[in-house]
C-alpha cells in the first residue's frame, strides 16, 4: 500500500488485517513503555492545512510510537491566501526526503492532488468534505471490537455481517460520512444514512446504503448509532431553523435513547456538540463507545503507518 | 488593410457549392487579380470566417496567461477572423477609454478583428450602470455589453440595463446564475458525483431560473437579450418557449458544454474546473438538440486562458474556465456535423453568420460570395488528430481536449485577404 487516500480504496483483506494489526498495537499502547522500533529512520510530516486536536495527535503519538520522526506543520489559511500555493509546499518538503505524508486540508480532493505531486507516501487525515478514511477504520475497529467483546461474536468470522449502522447528523457537509459508507460496504454492513433534507448530499440515493429523513424510524434498527457534528453556524446559512427543531428531529436526547436496541452502541467522532446533535446523557452514556474510538484512533493510525511504509520486524 | 490576391481552386462552401475563388482587396472578386497566390483546395472546404462572441484575451491585467496577440493567433489557428473580447479584464472595461485601449490593442496586434465587449454594470459590481452609450459611440464601437463572470442578480438593474441600450441597439449578454442558489462555494454540477466528491453542488436550476426571469424582462422591455453559456436542458427548454412567443432571446453553448460531462471532474483535474459547470449527459444532448434546431443561435468559446499557477490548487479554490478557441470548430464537427445532427451550412450560420449578426459586426460572418469580405477559413473535413495541449498559440494550457482524437480541420486561416493561419 502507496498510499492511503480513499477507504473505497481498499479490499477486505486489506481492511481485515489493518484491523488485526491495530489490534497489536492496542496491545502496545496499554503498556507503560509504548515505544516499538518498527519505523526507527522514517519521518513522517503531518501537514495540516485545517486545524484538528484529536486526528494530529493521533497521528503524531502513531509516529512516535513507533519510533518514526514526526513533524507537525499547520498551514492555517488558504494556502492561496498565503501566497505559497500547496502544490509548492508540499514538494518542498518532499524535496528534503521524507517518507510520509499525512495531509488534512480544507479542499476536497486535495489529498488526492497532492499524491500526484510527491515522491512521499500520503495518508488522507481529511479533505474538505470528501473523505476522512483513517476515521473511518477506527470506527470500524471500535464497532468490531464492541460486536465481539460486548454481544459476543466470534473472532474472525464476518462481525459486520447482519448489523446496522444508522449515521446520522449534517451528512451534506461530513466527510467521515463517505468513508464510512465506503468502508462499510466492504465490511458488509447494513448502513442507514439520516438527515434532514437540507444536509444530505446530492446523489445519496445511488449510494450503497438505505437513505431517510426519519430518525424515529431508524432509530430502533440500528446496532450502532454513530452521531455526526452540526455545525452551529449552519443554521445562520439557512440549512434548518433552530436547534431546537434540529434537536427535535434530529438530536439523540435522553428521551430517543429509549428508542435503542438494548445491544445498540453510540459512536461520535468528536468534536462533538453537546446538546445539539447529541445530549450529554447520549454522550456519557454506558453503551458510548465515544472515548474508545478516540483509544482506537492511535492504534489505527499506527497500523496504518506500518503498512504504509513497511514497517519491519515483530510488534507484539 | 487590404491584404493579398489569393486563387482558391477547388473549394466547396457550406451550401455546396463547388469551384474556384478570387480574392482581391480583401474581397471575393469575380476575375482573377494577376499575382495572386494559389492554394489548391481540392477536397477541402471554404467556410466563413468563425466569429466568437465570447472570448476571454486577458489583457490589460494577466498577460502572463494571455494577451491579445496571442490569444488571436489562437482564434486564427481555430478558424476565427473575429473575436469579441470580454470586460472582466484589469481594469474591466467599463468605460470609452477603455473600451478604445482594448479595440486599438486589436489593430495593432490582431491576427483577428477584436471587438470589444463593455460591461454592463461598474467594475462588474452589479450595483450601478456602466456607461454603455459612451462606449457604444467611443472609436471602438461597442455593442454587446456583459458581466461575464458575474451575473446581472438584481432584476431592476436588469430591466434599465435593458432600456438603456435600446436606442443604441445595444445586446445585452447574461450570464446565467444565481449567486444564491450557486453561490462561491459550488464549483461542480450539482449530482451523484457532487456529493460524492464532497463539491459544492450547483445546481441546474441556478441558471434556468435567471433565464427564465430575463426571458420576462426581454418580453417587459422589448430589449434582446442573449444568455451566455448555456448548460442545462431546462434553460433551453426556456428559451424554445420564449422563441415561440415571440420574445427577442438568443443564447450561446459553448463547445465544452456540447461535448464534456461532469464525470471528467472524478479526478479533481482542475483543467475541468469551469462556471457553469460541465453537466451530465441529458443536459448535453439537450444542448445539441437547441443547437440543431436553433434553439441556440451561436457557438461561443468563452475561451478562458488561466497561468499553471491560477489552476495548481484545491478545486474550490482553483480559477474556473477552460481554452476553447483552437479546437471550438474540432468539437462543432465531432459532435454536431459527424453524427448528421447539423448541416455545413447550420454550422457556418452557428459559428459565423448568427454571432457576427447579434454582434452587428460588419464584414464578418458574411456568405462566401463575390462581394463579401475576404474573411474565411479552409476546412480539411476528414484530417483527425490527437491534440497537444503544448501545440498552442495561447500562452495557457489549461485545454480540456488535451489527449483527445478529435477533428483537425484548419489548413488556412484568412482575415480581411490576410493570411492568419497556414498549417
Amino acid at each position: 500500500m502507496k498510499h492511503l487516500l480513499s477507504a473505497g480504496d481498499l479490499s477486505l483483506d486489506e481492511v481485515m488485517s489493518l484491523l488485526d494489526l491495530a489490534e497489536q498495537m492496542h496491545d502496545v499502547q496499554s503498556r507503560s513503555i509504548k515505544k516499538l522500533p518498527a519505523l526507527r529512520g522514517r519521518t513522517i510530516i503531518n501537514m495540516f492545512f485545517e486545524d484538528s486536536t484529536r486526528t494530529r495527535t493521533s497521528f503524531e503519538l502513531a509516529g512516535k510510537w513507533l519510533s518514526a520522526d514526526t513533524i507537525n506543520i499547520s498551514a492555517k489559511g488558504s494556502s492561496v491566501s498565503k501566497g505559497e500555493s500547496m502544490k509548492d509546499t508540499m514538494r518542498t518538503l518532499d524535496a528534503m526526503g521524507v517518507d510520509a505524508f499525512v495531509i488534512r486540508h480544507a479542499g476536497s480532493g486535495t489529498v488526492h492532488q497532492a499524491a500526484g505531486w510527491v515522491r512521499a507516501s500520503v495518508i488522507n487525515a481529511g479533505d474538505g468534505q470528501h473523505e476522512h478514511p483513517t476515521q473511518a477504520l477506527l470506527d470500524a475497529y471500535t464497532m468490531r471490537r464492541h460486536f465481539r467483546d460486548a454481544l459476543g461474536a466470534e473472532p474472525g468470522d464476518r462481525p459486520f455481517a447482519g448489523r446496522t449502522v444508522l449515521i446520522t447528523g449534517d451528512l451534506l457537509h461530513s466527510r467521515v460520512v463517505r468513508s464510512n459508507v465506503l468502508l462499510l460496504r466492504t465490511l458488509g454492513a447494513r448502513t442507514i444514512i439520516c438527515a434532514p433534507p437540507t444536509l444530505m448530499p446530492s446523489g445519496a440515493a445511488s449510494w450503497p446504503v438505505e437513505v431517510t429523513n426519519d430518525f424515529d424510524a431508524a432509530l430502533p434498527e440500528a446496532d450502532i448509532v454513530m452521531m455526526l457534528r452540526v455545525q452551529r453556524e449552519r443554521m445562520t446559512s439557512g440549512y434548518f431553523p433552530s436547534e431546537r427543531e434540529y434537536i427535535a428531529g434530529w438530536g439523540l436526547t435522553a428521551t430517543r435513547m429509549a428508542r435503542m436496541k438494548d445491544s445498540a452502541a453510540i459512536c461520535h467522532p468528536g468534536p462533538m456538540n453537546r446538546g445539539l446533535e447529541i445530549s450529554s446523557e447520549a454522550a456519557d452514556a454506558a453503551n458510548s463507545l465515544i472515548l474508545d474510538q478516540v483509544s482506537a484512533g492511535v492504534a489505527v493510525r499506527m497500523a496504518a503507518l506500518y503498512q504504509i511504509l513497511g514497517g519491519e520486524g515483530d510488534v507484539a | 488593410m487590404n491584404g493579398q490576391n489569393w486563387v482558391i481552386s477547388g473549394a466547396r462552401t457550406a451550401e455546396g457549392t463547388p469551384g474556384d475563388w478570387y480574392i482581391s482587396d480583401g474581397h471575393f472578386v469575380e476575375e482573377p487579380a494577376s499575382g495572386g497566390t494559389r492554394i489548391d483546395a481540392d477536397g477541402l472546404m471554404i467556410l466563413p470566417g468563425l466569429v466568437d462572441l465570447h472570448t476571454h484575451l486577458r489583457e490589460p491585467g494577466r498577460e502572463d496567461a494571455e494577451t491579445v496577440r496571442s490569444g488571436t493567433l489562437a482564434a486564427a489557428r481555430g478558424g476565427f477572423t473575429c473575436v469579441h473580447a470580454m470586460a472582466n479584464t484589469d481594469p474591466v472595461t467599463d468605460t470609452a477609454e477603455k473600451a478604445e485601449t482594448i479595440h486599438d490593442l486589436g489593430l495593432r496586434d490582431g491576427s483577428a478583428q477584436v471587438v470589444v465587449v463593455g460591461a454592463i454594470t461598474k467594475n462588474l459590481e452589479g450595483r450601478e450602470l456602466a456607461e454603455m452609450g459612451l462606449m457604444a459611440s467611443s472609436r471602438a464601437g461597442v455593442r454587446v455589453f456583459s458581466d461575464d463572470g458575474h451575473c446581472v442578480m438584481d432584476a431592476l438593474l436588469m430591466r434599465r440595463a435593458l432600456e438603456w441600450v435600446r436606442p443604441f441597439g445595444g445586446l445585452i449578454a447574461q450570464h446565467a446564475q444565481d449567486s444564491h442558489l450557486a453561490g462561491s462555494g459550488a464549483c461542480a454540477h450539482e449530482s451523484e458525483i457532487s456529493g460524492r466528491l464532497g463539491l459544492g453542488g450547483w445546481p441546474a436550476a441556478a441558471e434556468s431560473v435567471i433565464v427564465a426571469r430575463d426571458v420576462q424582462l426581454a418580453k417587459l422591455t422589448g430589449s434582446k437579450v442573449h444568455v451566455y453559456h448555456v448548460s442545462t436542458a431546462e434553460s433551453v427548454e426556456i428559451i424554445r418557449w420564449a422563441k415561440k412567443q415571440g420574445i427577442p432571446v438568443t443564447a450561446e453553448a459553448t463547445p465544452h458544454h456540447l461535448y464534456l460531462g461532469t464525470r471528467e471532474i472524478e479526478g479533481y483535474d482542475t483543467t475541468f474546473k469551469v462556471n457553469p459547470p460541465l453537466r451530465t449527459d441529458e443536459h448535453i444532448e439537450a444542448l445539441r438538440d437547441g443547437l440543431a434546431d436553433g434553439t441556440i443561435d451561436t457557438v461561443g468559446t468563452d475561451h478562458a486562458p488561466h497561468a499553471v499557477q491560477d489552476k495548481d490548487h484545491a478545486f474550490i479554490d482553483a480559477k474556473p474556465g477552460m481554452l476553447g478557441l483552437e479546437q471550438a470548430l474540432a468539437v462543432v464537427m465531432e459532435v454536431m456535423v459527424a453524427g448528421g445532427r447539423m448541416s455545413w451550412a447550420d454550422l457556418a450560420d452557428r459559428m459565423s453568420y448568427a454571432p457576427a449578426r447579434l454582434g452587428r459586426v460588419p464584414g464578418q460572418g458574411q456568405p462566401i460570395r463575390v462581394g463579401s469580405a475576404a474573411n474565411f477559413v479552409l476546412v480539411d473535413p476528414t484530417a483527425r488528430a490527437v491534440v497537444d495541449r503544448n501545440r498552442s498559440a495561447s500562452l495557457s494550457r489549461n485545454n480540456p481536449y488535451h489527449g483527445r482524437d478529435l477533428p483537425d480541420p484548419v489548413v488556412a486561416t484568412i482575415w480581411g485577404g490576410r493570411l492568419t493561419y497556414r498549417r
